[in-house]
This record gives structure tokens, sequence and C-alpha cells, in this order.
């Protein structure tokens, strides 16, 4: 019974505990304690909020049987990316500077998640503040790929995509500033996607950049990622930035998944050196099922994409330094060296040099360089400019397809240690994902089978103009269907039984 | 556009974090590299280019200026290194030197 718990959809689960054949509780159950056999092996949890769930569970049970109508992920358990506050429970951005500290309020998400019924079952890991792309920048210790415990399930948010692919959650959230949500997704077989800026507040989410950062859904299928954006997604008075227009069809998207006379662009610049033959090899595939259920598949070029790591490395940071001024070890958080003698400047800097570790410390010092006076046109105005020729080859390319595609990312699943010295190759791993950051419009990364190189999950990305979400899904749709149709499941579906096996 | 250790440190200063010998001469190459892989960027930013910031048009956006709850002042403070009197405990903000 419990193995068909864990490896239900989220939407299945939730038409189930709507008609009353399973309880909230029983779910949550079962998730808790697959969370707790395997946790120690995958290290996706930073906080299982054991108690909290069951209740949040048992009230949407209690609500159920009261004949109440509830929305279609009612009672379905949702791991969330310990970037989220929620209040009462710890909420670190796996840094040491917050270990221990619970936030007093929610953010406009997880309140969102919690009114459509969700069970939110812990907070999982990730880069310190989002800082990374393989989850081992983490103060908590590497999350573990669950196709390969050798592994990085990428990253920021990879104990959100292994939390999936070892099926201790059906669902989960992410936040994408560099393509922390798809780059992780790509690497574990599971689905990702970052929505148009704006589309997700970010009140309530600790800072990275500001201007990049969205939050968006993680799940095994499309559909239970399209329920999950429309939970999520949504106009928040909270959030300055915040799209006040209507959250785009992805539910309808996701379950049509007609793709028939869909201009898919292959942007040119998005392979090539650098590049797994392997990855290439899946994506290819990938281009020739499309093209075969009646997509036309176009080549497009964006010369300007070769500049988006640079503008991006420089943008970041920069809005690192100032979002990260914050901890200063007086309000909240950790405060070292306050003797009585030492002064706050010393207290502040003895503070954040024990409380923020390498990748963090690196990129502070980046943003305050290109932000000090003198430097300032130089790098963050001209990464800004970068901006609009990225947005500007999207415009072009837009005319040409509907959609744009690329590998989700240039490799596999790389070794735990094997690029955290050189900070440079870590940062190609956001390769094809940085663009859609920076012009704020939206992309998912679906699975597309196994790398022949390794056997380790091949994702491919697809790019959609801003407010065109639901392209998105009805791309991941056709795409997953095509794949169901050819190997009959999920690529998940693979590791099932060595996940569940004793459940 | 190299960064020397003392550089570093500068900016380390700036940015208030405490940072040893040791960690100065392991960040500065990293920094240099980094630096030199961004560089190419003010090569294609023109005069002409506007600056972009956000994917949609958006302008200021105003709220009425009501009066609203605030959070407790003990969930506030209950997060705090130090508190004393309800209030936020800092270390001293004057140093000896002023």
């Amino acid at each position: 019974m419990s193995h068909a718990i864990l490896t239900a959809t989220a939407s299945d689960l939730g038409r189930r505990i709507a008609a009353r054949e399973l309880t909230a509780v029983e779910v949550a159950r079962a998730f808790l304690d697959q969370i707790e056999r395997t946790n120690a092996e995958v290290n996706s949890f930073l906080h299982v909020d054991t108690e909290g769930a069951l209740a949040q569970a048992a009230a949407v049970d209690a609500r159920l049987d009261a004949g109440e109508a509830l929305g279609p992920l009612a009672g379905v358990p949702v791991a969330v990316k310990d970037l989220f506050c929620q209040e009462g429970v710890p909420t670190t951005a796996s840094s040491r500077i917050l270990e221990g500290w619970r936030p007093p309020y929610s953010s406009t998400i997880v309140q969102r998640l919690l009114d459509a019924g969700l069970v939110l079952l812990g907070k999982t890991n990730l880069d310190e503040f989002a800082m990374g792309s393989s989850t081992e920048t983490s103060a908590f210790g590497p999350t573990h790929n669950p196709w390969d415990l050798t592994r990085v399930p990428g990253g920021s948010g990879g104990g959100s995509a292994a939390a999936l692919a070892a099926f201790q959650a059906p669902l989960a959230i992410g936040t994408d500033t560099g393509g922390s949500i798809r780059q992780p997704a790509s690497v574990t077989g599971t689905v990702g996607v970052k929505p148009t800026y704006g589309a997700a507040s970010r009140y309530g989410v600790i800072a990275m950049a500001s201007s990049l950062d969205q939050p968006g859904p993680c799940a095994r299928t499309v559909l239970d990622a399209a329920l999950l954006h429309e939970v999520m997604c949504g106009h928040d008075p909270m959030d300055s930035t915040s799209i006040d227009a209507p959250v785009p069809p992805v539910v309808d998207a996701a379950r049509s998944g007609d793709i028939s006379g869909l201009r898919v662009g292959v942007v040119k610049e998005l392979g090539g050196e650098g590049y797994e033959p392997g990855v290439e090899q899946r994506f290819r595939e990938a281009l020739a099922l499309l093209e075969g259920a009646g997509a036309e598949i176009v080549e497009v070029s964006c010369p300007n994409f070769a500049y988006g790591l640079g503008a991006y490395y420089l943008i970041m940071p920069s809005e690192v330094s100032s979002n990260l001024a914050r901890y200063d070890g007086m309000r909240y958080g950790l405060r070292v060296g306050d003797d009585g003698v030492r002064g706050t400047e010393e207290v502040m800097a003895t503070t954040r040099a024990v409380g923020f570790g390498d990748e963090v410390k690196r990129r502070i010092i980046l943003g305050t360089y290109a932000l000090s006076s003198g430097y300032y046109d130089a790098f963050y105005g001209s990464a800004q400019k970068v901006r609009t020729l990225i947005s500007r080859d999207f415009d072009a390319a837009f005319e040409q397809a509907d959609v744009l595609v690329s590998p989700s990312t240039p490799f596999t699943a790389f070794g735990i240690g094997e690029k955290l010295s050189d900070p440079l190759a870590m940062y190609k791993s956001d390769l094809c994902t940085i663009p859609t950051n920076m012009a704020g419009n939206t992309a998912g990364s679906f699975p597309c089978g196994l790398s022949p190189d390794d056997g380790l999950p091949v994702g491919v990305q697809v790019m959609a103009p801003p407010l065109a979400d639901d392209r998105v899904y009805r791309f991941g749709a056709a795409l997953e269907r095509l794949y169901a149709e050819r190997d009959g499941g999920l690529l998940t579906d693979r590791i099932a039984e060595r996940w569940t096996q004793e459940a | 556009m190299a960064l020397s250790t003392a550089d570093v440190a500068r900016l380390a200063e700036l940015a208030r974090i405490d940072l040893s010998p040791h960690d100065l001469e392991r960040l500065a190459p990293q920094l240099d590299v980094i630096l030199d892989a961004v560089a190419s960027v003010s090569e294609v930013a023109g005069a002409d280019v506007p600056p972009t910031s956000h994917a949609l048009p958006l302008t200021n956006v105003f709220r009425a200026d009501l009066v609203r709850p605030s959070l407790p002042a003990e969930a506030v403070l209950g997060g705090a290194p130090a508190v004393e009197d309800e209030r936020f405990r800092v270390p001293r903000i004057l140093g000896e030197e002023q």
C-alpha cells in the first residue's frame, strides 16, 4: 500500500484523497516514513516537520469529511526548498549564519500552499543561499543524486529534485536565479519549471539576486508541475515586481500536450563544444520524436547568448553583495565575537567570516568589486545592457518559433567534489539556463532519457516568451507522452523499485 | 584586470568579511579567473544599448497608506542574537578611534 502511495502522481493522490479512498494523514505518513528510511543516504531534507505535516493533513481530512470541496492538490505532500520562510519552522538557506532561525512569518508561496491544503513535509537542502550548481556549498553537507549516490543532484535546488527522484515527496518547490530549478530537474530525471519573472511571489523568499530570482514548481510529471504552478502563481501586492495578470492556462496545456504545428526553434549557440555527446544525442532524438508528432523544427540563432554567463556573473554577485548585507549579526541569525569590547563593525566582520561559506564570500566580494565607484558602468551597467541584447535575440527568435529548445545543461550529473575547486567549470552548468533569467521569460526542463555515456538522466529545456508559461507545459506534456509511448512510463519509474522496495 | 591580495583585502573590508591571509591568497586567483571570464561583457555593451532590469514594463507600484497590524514584538525579538529591555542589544557602535 505504502509503495503505491509513494510512486503515485500528485494529481492521482489528490483525486483519491478527495474521493476519500485515501486519507491525507496516511499519505503524509507514507512519505514521512520514506524520508526517515532514505534521508541518511540522500541528505535531501534539512528539517522534517513531522508534527506540522500530520496536523495539516488531519485538518484537510476533517474539512473533506465535513463535505467541503477543496482544490485538486488538497492533502498532497510537498517538499519546500529551505529558502522559503515558513513561520515557526527552521529556515536556514543552508547557511550557518541562519542556523536555528525560525521565521516570524511565512512567505506568500508557503501560505498559498497551506491555503490550498497541501501538506508541507519539511525543508530541503540547497547550495548556501542558492549559490551553486551542485548542492555542495550547503553548510549541512551535499545532497546525493538518487540515480547514483556518488554524483551531485544539481543545484541549487538539489534537495528538492533529489526528494522527488527518491520518492520522498510527490511535489517540491524551488527557486531559479540562473537555472536552480531546471538544472537539478535535468540531472535527476524530473520536471522543473521557471515561471515568467514576476509570476510567483518572492515575498518571504530569502533573496539572492532580486532581479533574477523566481520561485517555481518541481515534480515527476508535467501535469503535477502545472497543478502546483497554478497554486503558486498569481498576483501578490507584497511583491512589487509581481505581475498583475491572470495565470496562463498551464493545467489545460499540460492535459492537452497537442503540439501539432508548433514551431520549435533549436538555438544554434546552445550546443557543440563543451556539450557531452550523450547529451546531444538524446537531445536530437527528442527533436526527432517531436517532429514525428507534428512539430515543426527550425534552427534559430541567438548570438548574444554567448555573453549571458559573463553578464550573469556581474549582475548576480552585485545583487548578492547588496542583499546579503542584511546578515549583520544584529537582529537575527548568528553573532560571533560580541565580547563587550569589540564594536559592531568588528563583530559583523567576524560573524560573516564564520557564518558564510567560500562561494558566498567569493560572490559578495566579486559584487562589491563590480559595484565599486568607477567600475559600475563597465560592469553592472554593461551587464544590464547585455540583458537587453539577450532579450532582443529572444524576440527575434520568437518571431520564427513558438518555443525555443536546447539541452537543459551541457553535461549529466558530475561526481561529488569534482568541480568544487574550479568555480568557472561549475558555473558552466548553467550555460543554457541563464539566458532565460536574464530576459525574464519562462522555461522548463523535461526528461529525455538516459545518456548512453554514463546512464544518467538528460533533460531538454524549452523556453517560451514572457507570460506564455502554458507553452512550456504543452511542450513538456507532449514530450512526456511520446516517451511514455516509446518506453512505457516515466524516467523515474526506472529507479522506483530501488527507492521504494522496503516501503 | 589582475586583483592583488591587497585589493581583495580592501574589498573584504568593505564587505565586512574578516578574511585571513590564507583566505586572501586562495580567493584572489579564483576571483581573477572569474573576472577574466566576465570581461567580454563590456565589448558588446555599446552606448546605444539601453539597460534592462525587468522583462515586463513595470512602473512604481503604489498602495494605500493604511495602518496595519505589525508582528508582535516577541516574534520579532525571538530570533535576535541578544535582547535587553525588549529591544535588540547590539555591540557598541563607536570605536576607539571616534
